[in-house]
């Protein structure tokens, strides 16, 4: 493979972060990357979207607007049928971080686009916002009744530690499952993708044979990019669901 | 997870997964991950005000005013039905209380008619009755005069006979009468 040492082919290399703007502040580095040129670019475009589209407020909406409203209706639904009518009031939060990751994941497809969602740091704190507001709020409303997420009642009393311990274990492993979830499926696929272009790029470079055997690698590049479009919003739906859940887990805490 | 720990992670996945290349595996660089934090912060938090302030609202708004409507407009055509059922109803009752009315009159008049007819057939009867009864009495007036006649005139033409039979003298008229009647008789 003697093209992974070139940067074209090198499947890691979307992933660099490259500093565009350097910023030190108390020594720490703070500076606007590529990472950050596209999560501005995540914010514009999903904004935009939503902004432009509802400003004509159409009774009977146009096709964007239609789109605007199917995305709220399906991130509504989503988050009345598992938190119940309750949980609207995390609506701003899931909505919020349903369209950033779906954009993010959906830019993330565009050849050259950095995707925000395939560094574990921004899947783990989008985990660690939405494990917080959990914990915060479970304790703020409920106080200590919130600890009986981890008894479930109906249990018979000589299980209860080993039960209690298996909840424990399931609650603190939840934003290491929500973010390596998300972020993995990100990486992985952007690999997969770049690793059967880069087959296309090195066998075409290899002659007439070469060029016949690289439309095997070019069909699976493309079914495998339709994949991902799949696996973008899919990831984006699943981060949802996951926190509409959890976040019912605040509500309620008693199963 | 430390910086130490993170690059010797990444030196591992490097050499496993990308081939080598040299260089550490981006996402486990702790190094961007101040960057990305602060950047992240910044950028959803916009984000979160502007969804919670500005979109969501106008959304829900769309749908909301859309749902009024239609709630709006289903009443409207509730009422508007409901307008049509009374005024269809209304004419029904206006069009049996006028076929009844034309019945009543109808037979009102049918009734006074028969009256009427009835009266000037009475009356008509009544009249011819009358007639009757006067024509029936004079004829049995002429009857009676005329039987009564009739002997007189048998006995002019008895004795007017008898005398052309007999010659002479006619005899007295009321010997005559007297035969005459009892031969009639």
């Amino acid at each position: 493979m003697a093209g992974t040492s070139s940067n074209g082919i090198d499947p890691i290399h979307q992933f660099h972060i490259n500093k565009i703007f350097d910023l030190n502040i108390a020594g720490m580095d703070f500076s606007f990357t590529n990472a950050t040129l596209f999560m501005v670019v995540t914010v514009a475009v999903a904004t935009l979207f939503l902004v432009l589209s509802t400003n004509g407020r159409g009774l009977v909406p146009s096709r964007m607007q239609l789109m605007a409203e199917m995305s709220y209706e399906f991130v509504a639904a989503t988050l009345r049928g598992s938190a119940g009518n309750e949980g609207m009031r995390f609506f701003p939060l899931v909505f919020t971080l349903f369209m950033f990751v779906f954009t993010a994941n959906m830019l993330g497809m565009i050849p050259f686009f950095f995707t925000v969602t395939s560094q574990i740091i921004v899947t783990f704190a989008l985990a660690m916002l939405v494990i917080l507001t959990v914990t915060i709020y479970g304790f703020f409303k409920h106080g200590t009744g919130f600890l009986k997420l981890f008894v479930p009642s109906g249990v018979p009393a000589y299980v209860v530690p080993l039960v209690t311990a298996i909840e424990v274990i399931s609650f603190l492993s939840r934003p290491v499952s929500l973010s390596v979830r998300l972020f993995a499926n990100m990486l992985a696929g952007h690999i997969t993708l770049k690793v059967f272009a880069g087959f296309v790029v090195m066998l075409t470079g290899a002659g007439a044979i070469g060029i016949g055997a690289a439309v095997l690698p070019l069909l699976l590049t493309v079914a495998i990019t339709a994949l991902e479009f799949l696996v973008a919003f899919l990831q984006a739906y699943v981060f949802t669901v996951l926190t509409c859940m959890y976040l019912a887990d605040a509500l309620h805490p008693s199963h | 997870m430390s910086n130490t720990q993170g690059e010797h992670t990444t030196g591992t996945l490097v050499a496993t997964e990308a081939h080598g290349g040299g260089s550490n595996f981006p996402p486990f660089d702790s190094t961007t991950y101040p960057s990305q934090l602060l950047w992240l912060a910044i950028t959803f938090g916009v984000f979160y005000w502007i969804m919670s302030k500005v979109v969501l609202p106008r959304i829900g708004g769309i749908l909301e005013d859309r749902r009024d409507r239609i709630a709006g407009d289903m009443a409207e055509a509730g009422r508007l039905k409901q307008e049509t059922d009374d005024a269809i109803a209304s004419y029904e009752k206006a069009l049996a209380d006028a076929r009844k009315k034309a019945n009543t009159m109808a037979n009102d008049a049918r009734e006074k008619l028969k009256a009427e007819t009835e009266a000037a057939r009475a009356a008509a009867e009544a009249k011819l009755a009358a007639q009757l009864a006067e024509s029936e009495q004079s004829i049995s007036k002429i009857k009676a005069d005329s039987l009564a006649q009739v002997g007189d005139i048998a006995a002019d033409t008895t004795g007017e006979l008898v005398k052309a039979l007999i010659g002479g003298r006619a005899p007295a008229k009321a010997t005559v009468s007297k035969a005459v009647e009892k031969v009639m008789n």
